[in-house]
């Protein structure tokens, strides 16, 4: 592959991509489409704890919910994985069993990223060893910031290399990326370093997904994938918590990439309570009105 | 095995998830069988007796009967025009003027549902720009020009604006509601009276303009509204009573009109036809750049005088932005006017139709590459695809001519030079963009294109602060903006 200097990734206008997403956001989606757009949506969701407070019984509460998120409505698909630290990959494994949800868990130095590549190769192995599907890491946002774009291109490849056969989520943390011409430098390097999906955000930090980063970053896989034949998942994560807003990034999905992405396998959602506010858009849909927030399990 | 190859490199956007119809209700419109003229504060038959039908053009279906206005009903109107100016409005104090002006403006939002149903199904355009664009432009511009009415001396400071008198205005069918209120509000801001022409193909939210003005309580007389044909607009050209003359439409009839009034002392603008250069360099942002190329040519189906109609590329990047432009426009959504959906609309006539079609099939003539994307369009109405014309050549006709539809050609270009001269060799002289992430260029080239609106890294942006009109056979007279007023005063 030819060398590719970081420094001159597409440029982005920022007003421009506010307009877009704008007008996205007035498609109309009712009925049958809206059932089944968030059918999917639930099918997406990386059901996520990342809390000091986590304990394994929290998880196992979550790994029950990821696999029964309502039972009372059938034929509901289940989340695609639960997002959990390390130390609780190999539970949330047992807890899934043969149950097609996956285990994803964050890694290197989970969320500043602040340690050394050591540490973060070490963090890496010990979550693959203990069973995670997908791996989601963090970018050097430091190191980034100062245009030290070999050293987050080498850390990612070396991360993509300690995770095996796990997939690679690249975390940019767009919160503190401060410019869309940034996001979009910071994709292209995920991209090329070998990431499997790349992702907005930790949830740790303010503003984290927003809609015209995420189309910015589908706008880079779209490019990527045009150059290269290969495609890269995407995962807006954090601050996406209603039907309504989960409908509008998958218009976004559909208008940009096409049918190919719009599956769990290329497109997911990092939430934890997006979950319930689509099944009670579904309950609504099938029982013809809206119950209250009890009547969902809070796990 | 964590990523795919795949032999074919494309991507897919009519399979899998489709939206389902979203249809705008349109039970909530009230349209009268039958609508005459307004003159005189009321609603008035036609003297003829004749009536023609308005047609919704995305199903053919008849939606009113109008008065067919001639000269007798156009005399009519003047005189009610002229009486009204003499006895109440050049009388009244400026600040009163203005209250009218910022009623009719709420109104127009307090009705704006009904306004953007009845403009979709009269006209053919998607409910989303109607209601989005048309309605909310049509209320800034009652709500602006209310504005200026008592302060026309800081406009023009050291000089006594006076109004004019009777203003005969004449406005197109592609934005019906919007160019009655471009037109009406500086007209009356400044002191003057109207008799206003809409076009024949789409004259219902005129007559629902002219509903609110009864409303409102205006004076009778101080907006007239007269139904009727091109024999119905020349009888108001060439009425002895009308001090002003302000035109919309395609540049034949602007010379016409031009010829008509020479030598009578009255005043006119023209805002005529364009064929706008859409320039993109290399160093554009290049995803917003197709999103202004779209909004540029494809915005009320090509039915824009400003449309950017003609695409120029810097050539490093013509491969990849024609691809993405080309996905871009496969996620377009042609048909029904009233869904929500729908960024295509219908064609407002059968002859625009045939006229658009005409071009298309000149365009294959002539050796250009013609690209249109796969989705069906609606079997019944006037509906036209989409469509790119690729390797375009300055020479070719296409290029040259105005099209009025939704077509684009393309052609690329070496150096900066190169574009401005071929931007510019052209009769028309409307608009024009600009593509680039550098603002020096910018300036450069707003300088050099002889358009009298250029948009930079945006397309099709309209508001009333700013002043909008033409270079050459694109007419002269600015509307909009402080530019506008002029038009409407002796300074």
């Amino acid at each position: 592959m030819k060398k590719i200097d970081f420094t001159q990734t597409p440029v982005i206008d920022q007003v421009s991509v506010e307009e877009r997403v704008a007008r996205l956001n007035t498609r109309s989606i009712k009925k049958s489409a809206k059932v089944e757009g968030l059918k999917l949506a639930l099918n997406l969701i990386d059901l996520t704890t990342l809390e000091g407070k986590d304990t394994a019984g929290k998880v196992k509460q979550m790994c029950y919910k990821a696999m029964h998120p309502h039972d009372e409505l059938p034929g509901l698909p289940t989340v695609a994985a639960v997002c959990v630290y390390p130390t609780f990959v190999g539970l949330a494994k047992k807890e899934l069993g043969d149950s097609g949800v996956k285990v994803a868990s964050v890694a290197t130095a989970f969320p500043s990223g602040q340690s050394t590549r050591q540490i973060k190769i070490e963090d890496t192995k010990f979550a693959v060893s203990e069973g995670a599907d997908e791996v989601d890491m963090v970018i050097s946002r430091g190191e980034f910031l100062v245009g030290n774009y070999n050293y987050v291109f080498d850390e990612i490849a070396e991360v993509k290399e300690a995770c095996g056969k796990a997939r690679l989520k690249v975390i940019l943390e767009t919160g503190e990326l401060s410019t869309l011409d940034n996001v979009r430098r910071a994709s292209e390097i995920a991209m090329r370093a070998g990431a499997d999906f790349i992702k907005t955000s930790t949830g740790k930090i303010q503003p984290a997904a927003t809609q015209p980063v995420t189309l910015v970053m589908l706008e880079a896989i779209r490019d990527y994938y045009y150059e290269t034949g290969i495609m890269i998942g995407m995962k807006p994560a954090g601050g996406i918590s209603t039907a309504k807003s989960a409908l509008n990034y998958l218009v976004m999905v559909h208008e940009t990439l096409g049918n190919a992405w719009m599956n769990n396998e290329w497109f997911r959602f990092g939430a934890s309570s997006l979950a319930n506010d689509i099944l009670m858009q579904l309950a609504k849909e099938a029982k013809g009105v809206y119950q209250g927030g009890d009547y969902f399990s809070k796990d | 095995m964590s990523k795919k190859s795949k032999p074919e490199i494309t991507l897919n956007f009519n399979q899998g998830w489709q939206y389902a119809p979203a249809p705008e209700s349109s039970d909530h419109i009230r349209l009268e069988k039958k609508y005459g003229h307004f003159i005189n504060g009321e609603f008035v038959a036609p003297a003829s007796g004749k009536y023609f039908t308005s047609y919704n053009p995305s199903n053919e279906k008849p939606l009113a009967d109008v008065g067919k206005g001639d000269a007798r009903d156009m005399d009519k109107a003047v005189k009610a025009a002229k009486t009204a100016y003499d006895k109440v409005w050049k009388k009244m104090p400026a600040a009163e003027r203005g209250k009218y002006l910022y009623r009719i403006a709420r109104m127009i939002q307090e009705r704006a549902r009904e306004l953007a149903v009845i403009e979709s199904m009269d006209g053919g355009k998607p409910i989303r720009e109607s209601r989005d664009i048309d309605v909310p432009l049509a209320a800034a511009h009652f709500f602006y020009y209310a504005g200026w009415a008592d302060k026309l001396e800081y406009a023009f400071p050291g000089r006594t604006p006076e109004p004019l008198g009777v203003a005969g205005q004449i406005i197109p069918w592609n934005f019906p509601l919007l160019m009655a209120a471009w037109k009406i509000a500086p007209a009356l801001a400044c002191g003057n009276t109207v008799v206003l022409k809409p076009a024949e193909s789409t004259p219902l939210t005129a007559m629902k303009l002219a509903e609110i003005i009864r409303d409102s309580g205006l004076p009778p007389g101080v907006v007239n509204i007269v139904n009727g044909f091109g024999d119905a607009g020349a009888a108001l050209v060439n009425h002895k009573d009308v001090a002003k003359i302000a035109f919309t439409g395609s540049t034949d009839v602007g010379k016409i009109i031009q010829k008509a009034v020479a030598g009578t002392g009255k005043k006119l603008t023209l805002e005529l036809g364009g064929k706008a250069a859409n320039i993109v360099f290399e160093d554009a942002p290049l995803d917003q750049a197709v999103e202004g190329i779209i909004n540029g040519i494809f915005f009320n189906q090509g039915h824009v005088c400003c449309a950017g109609s003609r695409l120029f590329v810097q050539e490093g990047v013509a491969d990849k932005l024609i691809r993405k432009l080309k996905d871009r426009i496969e996620t377009l959504r042609v048909g029904d006017p009233l869904d929500k959906n729908t960024d295509v609309g219908a064609i407002n006539s059968k002859e625009q139709l045939e006229k658009i079609s005409y071009y298309i099939g000149l365009g294959k003539e002539e050796g250009a590459e013609m690209w249109q994307p796969s989705g069906n369009i609606p079997q019944t109405g006037y509906f036209c695809r989409p469509t790119l014309f690729l390797n375009a050549s300055q020479s070719h006709r296409i290029v040259q001519e105005e099209i009025f539809g939704p077509v684009l050609t393309i052609q690329t270009f070496r150096t900066v030079e190169e574009v401005i001269e071929k931007a510019n060799n052209i009769p028309y002289g409307l608009s024009a963009g600009v593509w680039t992430d550098k603002g020096s260029r910018i300036f450069n080239l707003t300088g050099k294109l002889r358009a009298g609106v250029v948009w930079a890294n945006t397309y099709n942006k309209f508001d009333p602060v700013s002043p909008f009109g033409g270079y050459k056979e694109s007419g002269f007279g600015r509307e909009g903006g402080v530019q506008g007023l002029a038009a409407y005063l002796k300074i």
